[in-house]
């Protein structure tokens, strides 16, 4: 019987004997429904590099929120939210002031977020905590977290549904947007604002800094499976959904923090793509097949 | 289509920082009217037709009837490689009408404005599979849709073989026959003369506006050639600025 088998054993029974990894994941299932769509739209405004400066940017208000109360989900949440939002608007008011040039920057407030995030955990906290916050643990899942993922996801969902169109059409042709009178700015911070949203909520299970690899990560892979954007939004959930599942069952017979776990498995996957994506992937350069008539 | 009504240009002035794309630039496109937008490279031809499109603010001076436009922008500016298919790109066309989320009423239009651009069974297509000459007929199709009384073209033909460019000139063509009226960018001096009946010689400011031929005499050309390319940081400040 399989359900009896080392494969069972393996893959499935952890989830059955352990609350606390279901609980993981249930959030992190629902963190991969939405934040890979989140992902493919900055990946299509060129700003994957923008996502990373938030996922840092976050991280001196979680460690304000772990200073003031100690490990405590709301007061780390609302100091990420805040410092998220705050960062954002940053990166967009350097990315106007240097006309699309931004990288330069960004890169630069991405490093002192981290850094000062860092040093003020540690003037408090243990090793422990601060690789908790920086990584992730499967154990920092409860009710709320688990509320908070399954919130953000919700709100994400309901958000693309509407504003599909205009982030497409924004995406694609900003100037022509603007000429038909789309209020670009207001899509894109409403956008922003739910990776500020998804990458706090998410900081619990896999950490201020892997948050973003289970947005960006499934997004790059699904470049070289799609031609569409809907194709691309579709395949980045089933890459994340994939990487959630085996990250966590890695996180748990390897004894890893969860959130480089499920990076981990989202960067092979995207590797695979790479590799065999038949959109831009590698083996179709490296073995050229006999060229179509037309 | 809306009622084509006059657009007007009053002492409009673009700036990028203090130096000014165009200033003091006034005319106006009447009804109907076909007129062509040419100066050297630098004269502000595309900053001029982003500020009547909207896209720009001007610093000073107005636009009366700006309500009314559709642009195409230039082809190079676009992401070609963007992961979308001729329809739904043609689609995009359709946002005044449609919005963020009413359903499309008649998405036959999209495969009607494929055919008229010549690209019949192009819908599920990708745009990065598009030659050139493909692609613009695509933001023609797109323009199509869009039904608007004045049409703004940004060097429309650049870059398109002779059959190409002679297919989207029967269409700028219809769209005249129908009342619409049209400001285009154009470089090719000769198709100005045989399309255009009026024609404005811009370099940063309005060298002359008017019937082509005059507009385009030997000395209002010298004249729009001698105004330099480059920003100059010593420049004076405009004696006519506000």
């Amino acid at each position: 019987m399989i359900w009896e088998g080392p494969i069972w054993e393996g893959l499935v029974g952890p989830f059955v004997e352990f609350g606390f990894l279901r609980r993981a994941l249930v959030g992190c299932v629902a963190l991969s429904l939405s934040a890979p769509p989140l992902g493919v739209f900055l990946m299509l405004r060129r700003m994957s590099l923008t996502g990373d400066v938030l996922a840092h940017g976050i991280l001196p208000g979680v460690a304000l929120g772990f200073l003031l109360a100690g490990l405590s989900v709301p007061a780390m949440a609302l100091g990420g939210l805040v410092a998220g939002l705050g960062i954002a608007i940053g990166a967009g008011a350097i990315s106007r002031a240097t006309g699309g040039r931004e990288d330069a920057a960004l890169a630069a407030l991405y490093l002192a977020a981290l850094a000062v995030g860092v040093v003020m955990i540690s003037w408090r906290g243990s090793s422990v905590e601060l690789t908790h916050i920086l990584f992730g643990s499967v154990l920092g899942v409860d009710d709320l977290a688990l509320l908070m993922m399954g919130g953000a996801a919700s709100a994400t969902l309901l958000f693309l549904a509407v504003a599909w169109r205009p982030l497409v059409l924004e995406c694609f042709d900003p100037s022509f947007a603007r000429a038909v009178g789309v209020r670009g700015s207001a899509w894109h911070l409403g956008l922003m604002a739910l990776v500020v949203v998804s990458l706090v909520a998410a900081f619990q299970a896999v950490g201020t800094l892997m948050a973003v690899g289970l947005m960006m990560l499934p997004a790059i892979a699904a470049r070289h499976w799609a031609r569409g954007v809907g194709t691309m939004v579709l395949v980045s959930v089933g890459v994340a959904l994939a990487a959630t599942l085996s990250g966590l069952l890695l996180s748990f017979h390897a004894d890893v923090p969860s959130g480089p776990a499920i990076v981990l498995a989202a960067a092979a996957l995207w590797a695979l793509s790479l590799v065999f994506g038949p959109v831009e992937g590698l083996a179709a350069r490296w073995w050229p097949r006999r060229h179509l008539e037309g | 289509m809306r009622a084509v009504q006059e657009l007007a240009v009053r002492n409009l002035t673009v700036a990028h920082g203090r130096h000014p794309a165009v200033h003091h630039v006034s005319f106006r496109l009447a009804p109907g009217q076909k007129m062509a937008l040419v100066g050297p490279n630098g004269a502000g031809k595309s900053s001029l037709l982003h500020a009547v499109a909207g896209l720009h603010a001007p610093s000073e001076g107005g636009i009366e009837g700006a309500g009314q436009v559709a642009l195409l922008p230039q082809a190079s500016a676009l992401d070609r490689s963007f992961p979308l298919s001729c329809r739904d790109a043609v689609l995009l066309g359709l946002w005044s009408e449609a919005g963020a989320f009413r359903p499309i009423a008649n998405p036959g239009r999209v495969a009607d404005a494929l055919a008229a651009v010549g690209l019949s069974g192009f819908e599920k297509r990708p745009v990065g599979s598009l030659s050139a000459g493909q692609f613009q007929r695509v933001l023609f199709a797109r323009l199509l849709l869009q039904d608007a009384p004045v049409i703004l073209l940004d060097e429309p033909f650049n870059a398109l073989d002779a059959r190409t460019a002679a297919d989207l000139l029967e269409v700028v063509r219809r769209w005249h026959g129908e009342g619409r009226s049209i400001l285009a960018v154009l470089h090719d001096l000769d198709l100005v003369r045989r399309e255009f009946p009026t024609t404005l010689l811009l370099a940063r400011e309005v060298v002359a506006c008017g019937p082509t031929e005059e507009v385009l005499s030997a000395q209002n050309r010298l004249r729009a050639r001698m105004m330099a390319e480059a920003w100059a940081d010593d420049a004076a400040p405009c004696a006519r600025a506000a």
